[in-house]
């Protein structure tokens, strides 16, 4: 894997082609190395903490079958996110690993959606969860596939193949339950607008994604909107699901205000390296 | 109908192999589902390049009640074995 430019060394020929290009495609500045690092720790904290999440629902899914899929992509997200963390502690220089981040950052310094750290609630409403999630992380990975910096366009490839599956597999949950059961059928919906306030912060642009986007790192989350709408009727039609009208957007967890679950996430998930530090096995 | 959903067994073909070889079953309630299930609960050690589901009750077996009128009159048939051939060297092996 390349390695950022060294900031301390005067490098004429790599300066002088950083100039050729505008500057446009290497996070030099400063201002940009920050939103790159915290962009970075968006991509891996959503991952790791809905990865977190599915994993709660390991040894207590309805039926084996759906028990095993949900720790699978448990499973592929904490693999994601171990590289999207690697890269930011390598991006940020200051030798944190993918695990210190994980394990030894508290709440406020985590830049997950407020969606992915909210209580599972009965499986229909994981899944739900999942699917407005999917739809999201699909076309944000696939826009990265195409990303001026090889390291995320690499990470993004990787990443795009488990979240087609994941994307697919949410989809048609959703169909089945929406398009089910008069019971199943009231708690998806039920488990839509409980969620779609929190679904909305996915789209909402600050700061960091402006400086990402012109950088072309990454797209701007706006403009996933179209086509996370478009994917999102298709299938909530299907479903048999109403979409909920309102526009409001509960936001805070990308900059780093979160709601009072995440605590208690953390609480469960760093409890051993916080009273054994460097505790391995 | 029984709320459960149906059985399925699975048959998955290897990376180095060139039939599909039955590995379990599972259930779903569909087809699709049966292939998705089968993909995340036989496959997850990348042991598979394809997959086939089939309903189990679709599944016509030989009883095992007639298992001495199907098949123990092959037992003695050892001429059925091409074993009686001297096999040239030079052919190598078959």
């Amino acid at each position: 894997m390349p390695s950022l430019p060294d900031m301390m060394t005067p490098d004429a020929e790599g300066l002088a082609r950083q100039a050729g290009q505008g500057g446009a495609h290497a996070p030099a500045a400063d201002a940009d190395q920050d939103a790159f690092v915290e962009f970075l720790l968006r991509m891996g904290d959503n991952a790791l903490i809905l990865g977190h999440r599915n994993s709660e629902w390991c040894g207590h899914g309805p039926v084996l079958e759906e028990d095993i899929a949900m720790s699978n992509i448990a499973l592929d997200l904490i693999g994601q996110t171990a590289l999207w963390l690697g890269l930011a502690g390598e991006v940020e220089g200051k030798g944190r690993s993918a695990d210190d981040l994980a394990y030894l950052r508290d709440a406020w310094d985590f830049r997950n959606l407020l969606l992915v750290e909210r209580p599972n609630g009965d499986f229909g409403a994981t899944l739900m969860r999942q699917f407005l999630f999917d739809a999201f992380h699909f076309l944000q990975l696939r826009a990265l596939t195409g990303s001026a910096d090889p390291r995320v366009a690499e990470i993004a490839q990787k990443a795009l193949k488990e979240v087609s599956y994941h994307l697919e597999r949410s989809a048609e949950q959703v169909i089945a339950l929406g398009d089910g059961t008069a019971e199943s059928h009231a708690r998806m919906q039920a488990a839509l607008d409980d969620q779609w306030g929190y679904a909305q912060e996915m789209f909402a642009s600050d700061a960091t994604d402006v400086t990402m986007a012109a950088a072309g790192i990454a797209p701007d989350p706006a403009s996933l909107r179209k086509p996370w709408d478009d994917t999102v009727d298709a299938v909530l039609a299907q479903a048999t699901l109403k979409r909920p009208e309102s526009s409001f957007a509960h936001k805070g967890g990308k900059q780093g205000t979160h709601t009072e679950h995440l605590g208690y996430i953390l609480a469960e998930m760093q409890f051993l390296q916080r009273a054994y530090p460097g505790a391995s096995w | 109908m029984s709320s459960e959903w149906p059985l399925w067994e699975v048959f998955i073909r290897g990376q180095h192999g060139l039939n599909h070889r039955h590995v379990g079953s599972l259930h779903a309630p569909d087809a699709d589902m049966a292939i998705k299930h089968a993909r995340d609960v036989y496959t997850r050690r990348n042991e598979g390049v394809s997959i086939w589901v089939v309903k189990s009750v679709d599944i016509a077996a030989s009883s095992p009640s007639e298992k001495g009128p199907l098949f123990e009159p092959s037992n003695d048939k050892v001429y059925r074995h091409p074993t009686f051939y001297d096999i040239p060297d030079e052919v190598g092996h078959m």
